[in-house]
């Protein structure tokens, strides 16, 4: 594993739960990843312009400004082109499955979540090895 | 006044009445009738108003008085009776495509041959008197115009050529040929025609209204001048009175019911209120605007009589005073609209009744003979309908002689009133057939036919037969000792009856044998199945115009027959349009058998045509008539009704499934929506758990992966654990108690607490939060007990919500909290108010539904579940008590709670 190659990866994490956002932000970070939070859509999307992330997990229900709306943003953006964008939500259904993928994201995954799943998903996305394997 | 001009005039005028028609005509054939309205329907109908009323009225006015407004009383009295018989009849008239009154008979009683002939002569016959006042009217104001001497004698042959009415008379016929025989139209409608005559009685009440007024107010000083001179000279007083002597009551009731049976049964009547009628609707309006017209035109004619009276010399003919007073005071302008008003009166009468009589002639009384003899059935008629025109042009011409005739020989010798009542009287005889065929389902044919024919025998030798003895060319004997010199046939005395005028005497006798036999015969018979086929139209038309295929006698004919039939009768161009028509509506492919509908079809329109009797006539040999017993009949008829009776109950039965449909639709709706909010509030729920559980789940994992974790990071994650199993078990809880609000099953029994320590425990519990948030709490309790209808656990779950939304909304750096409780009007009032930011009206609305939750700004989502405010709300309503919440920029947040003591 390389920690270092890790240290370079930044993720957004956007979560209206206070609470599950913590538990990402520690479970990325003590694996070396860079991650800032935001707590809606909104402040999510304004973070992404300027702090160009490599990956964005976002939540889909968040007041105002959704997650599905906060993808499609990024995929409208040409200077984050290279943002990968992973769903985390409670909705379940292969139609919500479907309008997340078409929303733009590489990856869908429904709440509640395997630490472990996570951090293979998202090494595979940003073509790091995971300290698992 | 010149008579050239005169004529001149009168010329002009028949011109413009022909273009008028010529106009009208070319609109309707564009769509846009001037015709089709109620008021010109109500115009045509004041054809009742002829010569008799233009000029007859005043000069019945100088000899009963008022009495001479009976004849415009009756249709006004019996209004109503004509709105109901005449909607009828029309409906009949339409649907059987009857086009006059002998035929309206003629087919009610089984298209009868023979009651179509009786009737046709029962008209011709009393109407050719009445078209003889027209003309001796015309001529005799031709004279006064032209102040030439008194009549020639007819039988003068240089005379003749002197005489100006056999012009008028010529005239009059080209007129009435140009009009109504230009085509032959299955409807006998003649829109041009009926312009015409709106057009001439709008002249006739105008002219009439002029002189009125000019004899009253510029002759005269007004009404009170001249009816203060009529009370003064007792030899005027008769002319504003009325004669109430017996013999006058008499004679007044019966003109009454004679000119009430006449404004409907004249064949002119019946041909423009009929057989014109464009819109059944159009008789509720004439059935006061005819009044009203009757009204107008008679309100002068008091006056004018008195005027005549005082005025004129005696030798001056009481029926011409209208145009003798102005001419008197030399206005010879006036007198000359007068006389043109005189001359529509005269011209319309003639033309419609000529027209109406030359069609009945034509159709059932010529045709039907016609049609029996050998010669007409193997020659044909190579085009039927192109020979009735020319046989009706003949008919038109012979009518008109004969009326003609009569003027010379009778009409001279009488006033027009009495002659137009001997007319009247010829109307009546139809009335108990036409009127008992509506409504009484055994008037039978022969009923019909004898009582028509008695009544008929005793109207000829009462009052036209005497007439002529009158008159001198007959014994004048009879008069006076009775036809054969039997004294209980005196024609003005029948059997012996004294002191009744000729007129009510012919009304009684003709009325008691024809209404007697009428009624008697029809007991006595039985009708054959056409008769109760078409008694069973007539009397129940609106089963039929509603049901129109509801023909009880199965019929067959061969559809390349009946189309040979429609070509040979009635041309190919008519028969291609007609045809063409129906294949609109239904095929007529040509296989063997007819339809129903268009054998109807074809029987109807050589109805319209030829009328009804000859229509049968003519199909008789190619139309099979299935044969029914009469007690088929009767099985059929009653089937139909049976039919008619389950199809309306059908009907309702349909309707009261659509109504119960309709309720389950509601039911169904209301139960989807319910379903909807249900798996909406199971997902809401589930996801609502999903996020603790993550949380949950996710530090588990960290603490159980992880091995070097710092005793802080391990302490921090158990506390974040802890935290949201509480958020999971306050959930289920609130999960559970809502789904218990909403199926309300929960029991109910009353119970009370003390709401002072309610609301003490409920903050005792929020202490630590309170503390640990640094808010000011502010608390304004009455320090004694106060009960309150509620149960104890509910209400401090209540005060436990509010207080923590209060918390949770709070201004984040100084919060500040006040709780107040008031008691009022067996109330109480708590009012819980926080110093956070206002929140939004969108959000207020919905703030206490299920699942809505407010979050400020940007920061995290706020704790709970969004079920507080909502199970709150239902607690407090459950127990009768309200719960609001206000919130605005100076004065925070304020959740206010009312309940009852």
């Amino acid at each position: 594993m390389t920690v270092d190659k890790a240290k370079t990866k930044k993720i957004l994490i956007v979560d209206d739960e206070p609470n599950i956002v913590l538990a990402l932000k520690y479970l990325l970070q003590d694996e070396g990843y860079q991650t800032r939070e935001a707590y809606d859509g909104q402040s999510g999307f304004s973070i992404a312009l300027e702090w160009k992330p490599d990956l964005a997990m976002l939540d889909i229900m968040m007041p105002e400004i959704d997650g599905l709306e906060v993808a499609r943003r990024i995929r409208n953006q040409t200077d984050l082109n290279n943002v990968q964008i992973l769903f985390l939500t409670a909705k379940g259904t292969s139609a919500d499955r479907i309008e997340g993928y078409q929303a733009g994201a590489e990856l869908y995954i429904v709440k509640p979540f395997d630490n472990n799943h996570i951090l293979e998903k998202v090494a595979e996305l940003l073509d790091v090895e995971n300290s698992f394997t | 006044m010149d008579s050239g001009i005169v004529v001149f005039i009168s010329l002009i005028y028949l011109v413009l009445l022909f273009v008028i028609a010529i106009y009208a005509q070319n609109r309707s054939a564009r769509g846009i009738s001037i015709v089709n309205n109620p008021y010109v329907y109500s115009l045509s109908m004041a054809v009742f108003c002829t010569v008799w009323t233009f000029y007859g009225s005043v000069g019945r006015a100088t000899q009963t008085g008022l009495g001479f407004s009976a004849v415009y009383l009756g249709p006004t009295i019996a209004a109503p009776l004509w709105y109901m018989l005449m909607r009828k009849i029309i409906l009949i008239s339409k649907h059987l495509r009857i086009t006059s009154i002998a035929d309206f008979i003629s087919s009610r009683y089984g298209k009868s041959t023979f009651l179509g002939i009786l009737t046709t002569i029962v008209l011709v016959f009393g109407i050719i008197p009445y078209i003889s006042i027209q003309l001796k009217a015309i001529g005799f104001s031709f004279e006064i115009m032209t102040n030439t001497g008194s009549n020639q004698d007819f039988w003068d042959g240089s005379a003749f050529y002197r005489d100006k009415v056999n012009y008028f008379t010529i005239l009059l016929a080209v007129f009435t040929i140009l009009f109504g025989t230009r085509h032959l139209d299955p409807h006998e409608r003649h829109e041009g025609l009926i312009a015409a005559i709106a057009f001439e009685s709008l002249i006739k009440l105008i002219s009439f209204l002029l002189v009125g007024v000019f004899v009253v107010f510029i002759a005269f000083d007004g009404l009170g001048d001249l009816f203060s001179r009529g009370w003064s000279d007792p030899a005027l007083s008769r002319v504003i009175s009325l004669d109430n002597s017996s013999s006058g009551m008499t004679s007044w009731f019966w003109v009454l019911v004679l000119s009430a049976v006449a404004a409907m049964f004249l064949p002119r009547q019946f041909h423009v209120s009929v057989v014109e009628n464009n819109n059944v609707s159009f008789v509720r309006q004439a059935s006061w605007m005819f009044p009203l017209y009757l009204f107008l035109i008679s309100i002068f004619v008091i006056p004018i009589a008195l005027a005549g009276k005082i005025l004129l010399p005696a030798s001056s003919d009481p029926d011409m005073y209208i145009l003798s007073l102005p001419l008197f005071y030399g206005h010879e302008l006036l007198a000359l609209f007068v006389y043109i008003g005189g001359f529509s009166a005269a011209a319309s009468m003639v033309v419609i009744s000529v027209i109406s009589l030359s069609i009945m002639v034509s159709n059932n009384l010529m045709m039907p003979l016609l049609l029996r003899t050998r010669t007409a059935k193997i020659n044909g008629f190579a085009v039927l309908s192109d020979r009735l025109l020319g046989i009706r042009r003949v008919i038109i011409v012979v009518i008109l002689f004969l009326a003609y005739t009569f003027y010379k020989v009778v009409s001279n010798n009488f006033p027009l009133v009495s002659i137009g009542l001997i007319s009247f009287a010829a109307i009546l005889q139809l009335a108990p057939a036409v009127i008992g065929g509506l409504f009484w389902p055994r008037a039978s044919k022969k009923g019909a036919i004898a009582g028509m024919t008695a009544g008929f025998i005793i109207w000829f030798i009462t009052l036209p037969l005497p007439t002529l003895a009158e008159s001198g060319i007959l014994d004048p004997a009879i008069m006076t000792d009775g036809y054969f010199g039997l004294s209980f046939l005196k024609p003005h005395a029948l059997l012996g009856i004294q002191n009744v005028d000729h007129i009510s005497n012919s009304c009684i006798w003709s009325m008691i044998f024809n209404i007697g036999l009428f009624g008697l015969v029809s007991l006595l018979s039985t009708q054959d199945i056409q008769e109760l086929a078409q008694g069973d139209i007539y009397i129940n038309i609106t089963k039929y115009s509603d049901y129109p295929d509801l023909e009880v006698i199965r019929k067959e004919a061969s559809v390349l027959r009946l189309k040979q039939l429609l070509v040979r009768y009635l041309g190919s161009t008519r028969a291609r349009n007609l045809l063409n028509a129906f294949d609109g509506k239904l095929s007529t492919a040509s296989d063997d058998n007819a339809s129903q509908e268009f054998i109807g079809f074809v029987e109807k329109n050589l109805t319209g045509a030829f009328g009804a009797a000859s229509a049968k006539l003519l199909l008789s040999s190619d139309i099979r008539q299935q044969n029914i017993t009469l007690s088929q009949l009767n099985e059929l008829i009653n089937q139909t009704k049976e039919i008619l009776e389950y199809s309306q109950a059908l009907e309702l039965r349909t309707q009261e499934l659509q109504e119960t449909s309709d309720e389950l639709a509601e039911v169904n709706k209301q139960l989807k929506e319910l379903d909807k909010l249900k798996a909406d509030f199971i997902s809401t729920v589930t996801h609502e758990l999903r996020t603790p559980i993550t949380t949950i789940s996710s530090f588990a994992q960290m603490l159980d992966s992880k091995a070097n974790l710092s005793e802080d990071r391990k302490k921090e994650y158990l506390g974040i654990i802890l935290k949201e199993c509480d958020r999971i078990r306050r959930l289920i809880n609130q999960v559970l108690e809502v789904e218990k609000i909403d199926s309300v099953c929960e029991t109910r029994e009353i119970t009370y607490t003390d709401a002072v320590h309610g609301i003490k425990s409920a903050i005792k519990r929020m202490q630590p939060l309170i503390e640990e948030k640094n808010i000011v709490l502010l608390m304004s309790l009455p320090d004694h007990e106060v009960k309150i209808k509620f149960n104890d656990d509910k209400f401090l779950q209540v005060i436990l919500n509010l207080m923590s939304n209060a918390i949770k909304f709070c201004d984040p750096e100084k919060g500040k909290i006040s709780l107040s409780l008031e008691e009022f009007d067996e109330k109480i009032l708590v009012k819980v108010n926080n110093n956070g930011a206002v929140i939004p009206e969108e959000f207020l609305r919905r703030i206490f539904e299920k699942f809505t939750q407010y979050k400020q700004g940007n920061i995290a989502k706020p704790e709970g579940s969004g079920l507080g405010l909502y199970i709150t709300k239902k607690f407090v309503e459950e127990m009768g008590g309200t719960v609001s919440i206000e919130s605005s920029l100076n004065h925070g947040t304020t959740f206010s709670l009312t309940l009852h003591l």
